[in-house]
């Protein structure tokens, strides 16, 4: 890597330094936070991936230190390469922010509103992603998009009325199996992801593309309806596996496993592909080294007392990036004037108390936001 | 002025022998005497740009071409002219097959490529059997094989059909269905100029651009560069179509006036039945529709020529673009409304589905113009349908999504009121099937 020169890239005024080839994606991700562009259809362990979901779009103010002009266009961060002294705006930008959120409408406006009956609900990028970008209402006057359901095989099941055409599993059975069986057929509005006259899906290594599939389009007949995913905990484990890494993730209810799952870094990708025998067919604990409970994202909905990125949101970053606050489902000031407005909850340690509310009386909650202003 | 149409109108010249006698492969005798580099300059100096649609200088985009060691170069012809309203490139290959092969072989050696390939749309399937009787023939005099004139460069020209969709028109989509793949736009960079088919650099041109190269190494650069005006160099060929009395292909040197190459006798002769001009697409479905009053006069007064700066004078606001040259002439019965819809309904069919913005946007806006062009619109959806195309627009991998969106947006701009007048007047609207006719020339009816 040291004959590989660095290029120092600044993303939302914030500069880093990467080696020469790396996507504004994956500068940004070193960064991380909210400066990271959300990525739909982009998965780093796949080739080739990325560029489609256009949800990952980012202005270039600068495009390097030799030639200074923007770029007019917005460029999708995961397929365009850093240069040198390269300027991007991601959530500085309005034309970001309303590209984005154009994006994940159009994303939306032919996904069913399943979610409570959806087995991806709960740990969903879809989600995720109308959480923070979404409208509350669809402005689509029209039937929604359905397909006829199709058998793809004992394991797995698709539900293509969900998908968003990311490609991801297409290029999953391309490049992790020996012969991919699934495609897109048709094109446009009409596309679908489908097998040439209903074969099954039974390679070695298939089941990957439920993991990789960001919504609930593919899923895991051996787990359907089983269970909710907040109500499983998930716990890291290994086997000895012929065929694989054998290192998964158990997804317990009491003493049941309900699942078994590829382990997934922060960014929701798979760290090592599982073969179909771990996914499928070691269902019991007793299958398993069990090596301890995984420690789950601060915002994830499933509740694990084991958690990461539990840190206080970095303030340096807040004054950074111009008045974009830290991410929260609802701000309680929106509607309440209690507990005091002037007190930002994030810049409260630990569980807030009463005490840190209480009038006239400075406490540490407004001390630390004094000393924050200054 | 005719360059590429000088001999059209001969009996048999689809046929070598006639093509010969009327000075063909001029251009290759005299192109094989010259280094390539040499070639790629003259077509620099002449000023060519690209007939396709986005007009991109020709001679930049060839010298922008990768030229690793070892790896073997392609020039690809996008004869996949889908575009509703253009049709010149079927004309060209049709009645001049020996002008297109004369083009490639130049090209070819200019660029290096001894393997060349006519992309050509599925519906011509009449034209594969033209241009491989032309290839046959140019073969079987010494034009293509092996060691072409004793200059030692090999050529072979391969026609490939498409299966029929519009996307394999963009030049990377056409890369990847030439090499037996499906369809889809790459994401770009890297450029075909640096990978292409088969990961190999590759150049692709419109099949007029080609053509275009015999009279510029028979003329020299320079003399090309002469004909046209300001960077339009040249001739361009005009699919003139719509309410015209005379719709068919015409060349022009780009000097003429709009007003002048509709209601000439020359060119489109008119507007038939005496009726008056209401707007007009210049340059292929894609470009923006402009009505009557900014189509005479630029914004500032200026009259508007047939050429690449002047139609695109005042940008989208005002203006609309050259594009490929099909040029669809609407007359005050048209309705404006139903023609957009029409135009969303083809975008909506030939989106690719890769990328989301395209792929839900351009159903959308179809959906939405059916409901108004149906009588079932609200205002609201005039907004929505502007708010729509606005999203889509840039935010695609490939030009699809702005050719789709572009027509949109510049009918609502310019025929907002003919899309108000369909919510507020549903019935009459379904009922008469046309517009409003406000917007038409405002010149008095011509006395029959």
């Amino acid at each position: 890597m040291s004959d590989t020169p660095k290029f120092k890239v600044t993303i939302d005024n914030i500069t880093v330094e990467v080696p020469a080839g790396t996507t504004i994606l994956n500068a940004a991700r070193l960064i991380g936070g909210d400066v990271t562009p959300p990525a739909m259809c982009y998965y780093s362990k796949l080739e080739n991936s990325g560029g489609k979901c256009r949800t990952c779009l980012v202005e270039v103010s600068k495009g390097s230190e030799k030639d200074p002009r923007p770029m007019p266009k917005l460029v999708a961060s995961c397929r365009t390469t850093v240069m040198d002294g390269m300027e991007v705006k991601n959530i500085t930008s309005e034309r970001v922010i309303d590209a984005r959120k154009g994006v994940v409408e159009f994303l939306l406006i032919n996904h069913p509103l399943d979610c409570p009956v959806c087995d991806q609900a709960g740990e969903c990028d879809l989600q995720d992603l109308s959480y923070e970008h979404g409208s509350e209402q669809s402005r689509l006057d029209f039937p929604k998009r359905t397909f006829e359901p199709e058998d793809i095989g004992p394991n797995i099941q698709l539900h293509m009325n969900r998908c968003i055409m990311c490609y991801r599993c297409v290029f999953t059975a391309e490049q992790l199996t020996q012969r991919r069986e699934h495609g897109v057929l048709e094109r446009g509005w009409d596309s679908q992801i489908s097998t040439y006259l209903n074969k099954a899906l039974d390679n070695e290594f298939i089941g990957n593309i439920i993991d990789v599939c960001p919504v609930g389009a593919l899923t895991d007949k051996t787990f359907r309806f089983k269970q909710r995913v907040w109500f499983t905990k998930p716990m890291d484990a290994h086997r000895d596996c012929p065929t694989c890494s054998g290192k998964v993730r158990l997804w317990f209810r009491g003493e049941e496993v309900f699942r078994v799952t590829g382990r997934k870094d922060k960014w929701g990708e798979v760290e090592e592909f599982i073969c179909n025998t771990c996914r499928f067919d070691k269902k019991r604990a007793s299958d398993w080294v069990i090596e301890g409970p995984t420690k789950v994202n601060r915002h994830s909905v499933i509740s694990q007392n084991h958690y990461r990125g539990a840190v206080e949101a970095q303030k340096e970053l807040i004054r950074e990036i111009i008045g974009k606050e830290p991410k929260m489902l609802l701000d309680i000031h929106t509607v309440s004037d209690v507990n005091r407005p002037e007190i930002h909850l994030s810049e409260i340690h630990g569980p807030s108390h009463s005490n840190d509310f209480l009038p006239n009386q400075k406490l540490e909650g407004q001390r630390k936001l004094e000393v924050g202003k200054k | 002025m005719k360059l590429l149409l000088e001999n059209a109108h001969i009996e048999g010249i689809r046929n070598y022998d006639i093509y010969r006698k009327h000075g063909g492969y001029r251009a290759v005798e005299k192109a094989l005497k010259l280094t390539p580099d040499e070639v790629v300059e003259e077509v620099k100096k002449s000023g060519l740009r690209g007939r396709g649609g986005a007009g991109f200088p020709t001679g930049m985009k060839w010298s922008f071409l990768a030229k690793p060691e070892g790896v073997p170069r392609h020039l690809v012809c996008n004869a996949d002219e889908s575009e509703p309203g253009t049709f010149k490139d079927r004309y060209l290959m049709e009645f001049l097959p020996h002008l297109l092969i004369e083009g490639l072989i130049v090209s070819s050696y200019a660029l290096g490529s001894n393997l060349t390939f006519i992309y050509i749309r599925g519906e011509y399937a009449w034209i594969v059997d033209i241009l491989e009787q032309a290839i046959a023939e140019a073969k079987n005099n010494g034009w293509l094989g092996k060691n072409i004139l004793g200059t030692g460069f090999d050529c072979e020209i391969y026609v490939q059909r498409g299966a029929g969709a519009y996307i394999c028109g963009e030049e990377t989509a056409l890369i990847e269905s030439l090499e037996g793949k499906r369809g889809n736009p790459r994401i770009k960079p890297p450029f075909p100029a640096v990978q292409g088919l088969w990961m190999r650099p590759t150049v692709v041109n419109n099949v007029e651009t080609i053509a275009a190269v015999v009279p510029i190494i028979n003329l020299s650069g320079e003399e090309y560069a002469k004909i046209g005006v300001g960077r339009s160099t040249g001739t361009k060929l005009i699919s003139a179509c719509g309410n015209i009395n005379k719709p068919g292909i015409y060349e022009i040197t780009m000097t003429e006036s709009v007003e002048e190459f509709i209601y000439s006798d020359e060119y489109c002769g008119g507007i038939p039945k005496g009726k008056r001009l209401k707007a007009c697409i210049p340059g292929g479905s894609s470009v923006p529709i402009v009505p009557t009053n900014l189509l005479f006069k630029t914004a500032k007064g200026e009259t508007r020529y047939m050429n690449y700066e002047s139609l695109s004078d005042g940008g989208f606001a005002t203006g609309t673009m050259m594009g490929s040259g099909g040029f669809i002439v609407f007359d005050e019965d048209q309705c404006i409304v139903r023609h957009t819809w029409t135009l969303a309904r083809f975008y909506a069919h030939e989106s690719c589905g890769q990328c989301s913005p395209c792929r839900e946007g351009t159903g959308w806006m179809y959906r939405i113009l059916k409901n108004l062009e149906h009588g079932k619109g609200k205002m609201s959806d005039i907004d929505l349908l502007w708010d729509v195309q606005r999203k889509i627009e840039g935010n695609t991998i490939c030009p699809l999504g702005d050719a789709a969106a572009w027509p949109v947006a510049a009918a609502i701009r310019h025929f907002r009121d003919e899309f108000e007048w369909h919510v507020t007047h549903a019935d009459e609207a379904q009922k008469r099937n046309f517009g409003l006719a406000h917007y038409a020339d405002p010149r008095p009816v011509p006395a029959s």
